[in-house]
């Protein structure tokens, strides 16, 4: 079975877009959203009812920090993200609002572990961004006596896969965009499956992966789209410029 | 894993003889196994399965190395790997089922009582270069190259047996580590490889300069060490030369070999193909000293190399695909009748511009004459006559481009069929870039017949560029 892995959307309606039709075409058959739907983008309703739909459908579908944000706005406005997140809030009817609220932060799917940030301590939304981090996020995620073995996390914006070497700590393996990489089930894998909303690597294209549990193997994918449109929603709805100028760069 | 029975079945697959017992797995003969309905799916080739001899004891490397070769087989294509047919689950009964390719380990070469002769050894290297490269175009380095891993069919050709230390560019490695150690065959393994670098190409080039060494002189350039210690001789060491030890040895074929085995990658060739294009034309190699030398290097020399490999901080490897692409091959096909002086002009440019921004790129001049330009009983027209005009013509050709950097050898091709000739030669060769005139003559034809640029644009297996003729002062005779 083919699994679409989208993560950190960020109100990105043009790049979701862009990355379920490219799923489509390569036959998947069940979605997962890993959480951040909204915050940052412009387009936070047409997103979530997109996710609704899905979920109504069967996906499986994770809360990140930004969701968690948009629905209890901080009061103070410290960070840009929470200057959105009181903005995301206005534009959601209490429906939607409902629906992000009660998300749950991971999923168990046999082998699988979905998380939005690192299984360790969900709630704290710690990043898997080192060797490190990753292995506390596996150590967390096998734990529990449950054993997941593939462990699919969202929230830091890039693709990689940390996996076990020959020596003791986990190695980082950066992903080359279209490739299937093999994933044996007998070995643990931590992967970061990228922003479809966000890219800040310098490559303007949204990101997800498709996995196959059938094949035992992971495609990470860059999915061109019409950033432009979705820069020219952020200015319309008069958020802070540095976020659609920062999808049109993507950094 | 204990032998088993002939007869035994295996997740559709039954079991024949073993035909080969190794210290990490057994190799046995399969065949499908009959249906529900009696009747036994035929094979489109002969089938061989791999079954590793894992107990509970055994190291980790074992069960790691097999999980490489069942990561990266399945990857592969093309002539020079067996074309993989199914895996056992790890968990539950780990084989592998691939095709089984008739043939002989080189193995069967350095057993041979009698020494062989130089043009045999330089024809087995260029079929291994050959397969070498046909790895590396996809992204993959053996790293443990060695005679008993490498078949040669009965037409000659090469194939790669044994992926359990390779490395795959786009695939996680399973055997790095945060604290690099070598891994590798000690008696192959490349200097780089010593210090845990995986997956340059050129540590592949490194280990066929081994077996070509040992094939020449029957002995190993730096022996069978035991220690990691023993193994980092050869990052300062040079062999002995094999002319020292067999003297009748051709200083060409010591020069592709003792280049094989530079302690740095960058001194060797920088691509598999570009080995197996020195091997089959011996006759184009430029010997120099490292050719013609028949006493070792001295003492001091390797003192000084010692101290500096000492503190020598390794790079990670290039991508080998374009590692390949560095060092091309640039092929251009010189007309030798009815031709301008401004196309030869213009092709000579193409070439320069080329060559100019590629160190260490190769050119072939190639010039196609029709069969019966030479004749074998005219002594004015006898092949070696007539070939060597032509060369001489082609040499005077390039002699104002720079070729400092660059190795350049010219061929003459007797065909009827130009465009089948350079076509041959190009693929044969692994030419990474064809420059030829565009059509210049025959333009009320080419409606009606595909010329022969056009053809072999066509049909290249690789990138071309068509030359059209301009001299620069052409306009001044207006």
């Amino acid at each position: 079975m083919k699994w679409a892995l989208l993560s950190d959307i960020h109100a990105n309606i043009q790049a979701l877009e862009a990355c379920a039709e490219h799923a489509t075409r390569q036959g998947v058959e069940r979605w997962a959203v890993l959480g951040d739907l909204v915050g940052y983008g412009g387009d936070p309703l047409p997103v979530v009812e997109r996710v609704m739909q899905w979920h109504a459908d069967g996906a499986c579908v994770l809360q990140g920090n930004h969701d968690a944000m948009a629905v209890t706005p901080p009061q103070a406005e410290g960070s840009l993200g929470a200057m959105t997140a009181a903005w995301t809030y206005q534009q959601l009817p209490p429906h939607c609002r409902r629906f992000l609220a009660h998300l749950p932060l991971s999923q168990r799917l046999g082998h699988m572990l979905l998380v939005h940030a690192s299984a360790h301590q969900p709630k704290e939304w710690r990043y898997v961004d080192n060797e490190r981090s990753a292995q506390q996020c596996l150590d967390a995620a096998t734990a529990e006596g449950d054993n997941a073995t593939h462990v699919f996390v969202g929230h830091v914006h890039e693709q990689t896969l940390y996996y076990q070497g020959t020596g003791r700590q986990l190695m980082p393996f950066a992903p080359t965009p279209g490739v299937p990489v093999p994933l044996p089930k007998h070995r643990s894998w931590v992967a970061t499956i990228g922003a479809v909303g966000q890219p800040r690597d310098g490559d303007t294209r949204a990101m997800y992966a498709i996995y196959d549990d059938a094949l035992g193997r992971i495609t990470f994918h860059r999915v061109p789209y019409d950033h432009g449109a979705a820069a020219a929603a952020i200015r319309k709805a008069g958020l802070p410029e540095f976020f659609a100028s920062r999808l049109e760069e993507g950094r | 894993m204990k032998l088993l029975e002939p007869g035994t079945l295996i997740d559709g697959f039954e079991v024949g003889r073993c035909i080969h017992a190794g210290g990490m797995a057994h190799i046995y003969e399969v065949q499908h196994a009959p249906g529900a309905d009696g009747k036994r799916r035929e094979s489109e080739f002969p089938m061989a399965m791999k079954i590793p001899r894992m107990t509970a004891g055994d190291g980790a490397e074992t069960i790691v190395s097999f999980e490489v070769e069942l990561m990266i087989m399945p990857s592969l294509t093309g002539a020079h790997v067996p074309r993989f047919v199914a895996a056992g689950d790890l968990n539950r009964l780990p084989y592998l089922v691939m095709e089984y390719i008739e043939g002989q380990t080189l193995d069967h070469w350095l057993e041979q009582p009698a020494p062989l002769d130089a043009m045999a050894i330089a024809r087995l290297g260029a079929a291994v270069a050959k397969a070498a490269h046909s790895l590396h175009k996809q992204n993959v380095c053996h790293l443990d190259i060695k005679p008993a891993n490498v078949l040669i069919r009965p037409n000659g050709s090469a194939v790669f047996l044994d992926f359990g230390l390779s490395c795959h560019a786009h695939f996680p490695d399973l055997l790095a580590e945060e604290m690099r150690k070598a891994v590798g065959s000690p008696i192959w393994i490349a200097p780089e490889q010593v210090v845990g670098v995986r997956g340059d190409s050129r540590s592949d080039v490194f280990a066929i300069g081994v077996m070509l060494y040992q094939l020449a002189t029957g002995e190993t350039p730096f022996g069978e060490p035991a220690t990691t210690g023993g193994m980092r001789q050869r990052l300062w060491m040079d062999p002995v030369p094999p002319r020292k030890r067999r003297p009748d040895l051709p200083e060409w074929l010591q020069e592709v070999i003792l280049r094989c085995l530079e302690p740095e990658a960058s001194q060797r060739y920088g691509s598999a193909s570009l080995l197996a294009f020195d091997l089959a034309n011996p006759d184009q190699i430029t010997v120099t000293a490292r050719g013609k030398q028949t006493e070792g290097t001295g003492f001091w020399t390797h003192f000084k190399r010692w101290l500096r490999a000492a503190g020598k901080q390794y790079q990670p490897s290039p991508l080998p695909s374009r590692q390949v692409e560095e060092v091309p091959i640039v092929m251009v096909a010189l007309p030798h009748y009815d031709v301008t002086d401004a196309t030869l002009y213009s092709l000579r440019e193409a070439v320069g511009r080329s060559l100019g921004i590629r160190p260490g790129a190769r050119l072939a001049c190639v010039t196609v004459i029709s069969s019966g330009d030479t004749s074998s009983t005219d002594s004015e027209r006898s092949e070696t006559t007539v070939h060597r005009q032509h060369i001489t013509r082609m040499r005077q050709w390039a002699e104002p481009l720079d070729l400092s950097n660059h190795q350049a050898s010219y061929h003459v091709l007797e065909s009827g069929d130009v465009a089948d000739a350079l076509l041959k030669y190009a693929e044969s060769n692994n030419v990474n870039m064809i420059i030829m005139g565009a059509a210049t003559h025959g333009l009320q034809m080419q409606r009606f017949v595909a010329t022969v640029p056009i053809k072999v644009a066509m049909e290249a297996p690789c990138t071309m560029v068509l030359v059209k003729q301009s001299l620069p002062f052409e306009a001044l005779a207006q």
